[in-house]
């Protein structure tokens, strides 16, 4: 499929991408590269200019309802500052008219997930921002989503909570088994999440490389430390380069 | 315990009252030590004294004011509020319109004051027109950039998560509006009142409806300088009361959340 802007900006050239379940996909490239546009054509928020998305088989119009459920994480945690972090959490809930115990049980199950289970009863700007992403997390995962999509969730965070979080939403992805399409322009935070990173390259947007990171799961922190990490950040590191030499040449 | 001059809560009423002693203070003696004459500027002592032996009837006509300000202020209100939510239906809707909405905002209403109190047979309903008129143009603009300021990430949310248009209409677009609206609220409901005075004003005396205005007009006629510095101190406290009110209201309604009210109590 391809995706031409209104002003004719060519933010995609033809990409052809398969996700199968139970996939961790890293979306790596410099901005401009079409990670995020790549990213609102799957959740649906934006139309393909050509082709067609695939979902389970169906198209996006006709894949049945209940089985399309997505989670969607921001780039910012885009929570609603006058609702409590327990009523944004289960504002998914509530739009789908999810009777009241049971949203309730799902909200307190998914603030669980991420640990903020003692601050259902806060508003946003009373958390931190690594916190306020754990309860934007929670809201994506509320529905049980069969994909999950995140955009940069933790760009604008401090190194130490982006690993902690990191940490934290591989062994959600491993024990949930989420099939998750992940965007970042972090070689470290892709090499530790992923089971497969696609290097992007810019204008037009495009798929350059394909890498797979064939490491054993859950990951923690000792993963991080390893050398087969260093050596796996070094070799994206040199894809990287590649396409940008490329790039330069064109 | 801190000392009170240490507490914000008491310097933020303690420290303007003070301002407030001080100058009726230096009025009241600069009045005595040059001997001005009442019919130029009057003692505090004299207003107050016309205060308190012609309360009954300054206060109905405060009441009649205030009752023609708080309709025009209502009205305003209800009707803004309609046109701010027919505006953010479509741009094609705000296009044709808005520029109506500044027509009325920018047309002095002792200007047109006349002609409504000419059109509308009963002066009670002319006045309130008279200030809805003046009223009603801070509700408009407010509410429509506010149902208009929505966090994009929200809307997609909304529309990934297949929320209806009275879903996000209620649940997305009305509370991120509620700062700008009640912001136009403020400003609004102190226009309600200069509104109601100025067209008690245009209409005069021959109205049957006895305002403040009214009561200063009179007071003018018969050099009665106390009695209209009285109720122009009565028209002051009408608008800081109302502005009081509003701003309780807001901190009511956004207190918890919004950064405009949080700060203020930390």
């Amino acid at each position: 499929m391809t995706k031409r802007f209104p002003n004719s900006t060519q933010a995609l050239a033809p990409v052809d991408l398969d996700v199968r379940d139970g996939e961790f996909v890293t979306l790596l490239g410099p901005s401009g590269c079409g990670k995020t546009t790549l990213l609102n054509l799957i959740a649906g928020l934006t139309t393909p200019s050509s082709g067609t998305i695939e979902w389970w088989g169906g198209s996006f119009a006709d894949a049945d309802v209940a089985e399309r459920k997505l989670g969607f994480v921001f780039q910012a945690p885009t929570l609603m500052p006058w609702a409590r972090v327990d009523a944004n959490v289960r504002l998914p809930l509530d739009l789908a008219h999810v009777d009241r115990t049971s949203a309730e049980q799902g909200v307190a199950h998914a603030l669980a997930l991420v640990g903020l289970s003692e601050f259902a009863r806060h508003f946003p700007r009373e958390l931190s921002g690594g916190m306020q992403m754990r309860a934007s997390i929670a809201r994506a995962l509320v529905t049980s989503p069969n994909l999950l999509l995140m955009d940069e969730p933790f760009g604008a965070l401090d190194e130490f909570t982006r690993n902690r979080l990191d940490a934290d939403l591989v062994r959600l992805w491993w024990e949930r088994k989420l099939t998750t399409v992940f965007v970042t322009h972090s070689i470290y935070e892709a090499v530790f999440l992923s089971t497969r990173v696609i290097v992007m390259g810019a204008q037009p947007g495009r798929i350059c490389k394909v890498m797979a990171i064939d490491e054993p799961h859950p990951r923690d922190e000792s993963f991080r430390n390893s050398p087969r990490f260093a050596e796996h950040c070094r070799a994206l590191s040199a894809l990287l380069t590649e396409v940008s030499v490329e790039q330069m040449r064109s | 315990m801190r000392p009170l001059a240490q507490s914000e809560t008491f310097m933020t009423v303690a420290a303007p009252l003070a301002v407030g002693v001080l100058a009726v203070a230096l009025w009241e003696i600069a009045c005595r030590a040059f001997n001005v004459p009442i019919f130029l500027l009057p003692k505090p002592s004299d207003i107050a004294a016309t205060l308190a032996s012609d309360w009954l009837t300054l206060l109905a006509a405060l009441g009649m004011t205030l009752r023609i300000a708080l309709q025009a202020f209502f009205a305003a209100i209800v009707i803004g509020t309609l046109i701010a939510f027919l505006f953010v239906q479509s741009r094609a809707i705000e296009m044709s319109f808005f520029p109506y909405a500044v027509l009325l905002q920018v047309t002095p209403i002792v200007a047109i004051a006349p002609l409504i109190i000419i059109l509308v047979k009963n002066t009670q309903v002319a006045l309130t027109v008279c200030a809805t008129v003046v009223a009603l143009f801070p509700i408009i603009s407010n509410t429509t950039l506010g149902l208009r300021s929505v966090d994009p990430g929200l809307v997609n949310l909304f529309r990934m998560s297949r929320a209806g248009r009275m879903q996000t209409l209620w649940r997305l677009r009305i509370p991120s509006a509620l700062p700008y609206f009640f912001g136009g609220l403020r400003i609004s409901s102190g226009l309600a009142l200069i509104g109601a005075v100025v067209a008690e004003f245009v209409a005069g005396t021959g109205g049957r409806s006895a305002g403040l205005a009214y009561e200063i007009l009179q007071s003018g006629f018969q050099l009665d300088i106390p009695r209209m510095f009285a109720a122009l101190f009565l028209i002051t406290l009408a608008g800081v009361g109302l502005f009081t009110i509003m701003v309780g209201l807001s901190k009511l309604a956004l207190g918890a959340w919004h950064e405009s009210e949080v700060g203020a109590d930390a």
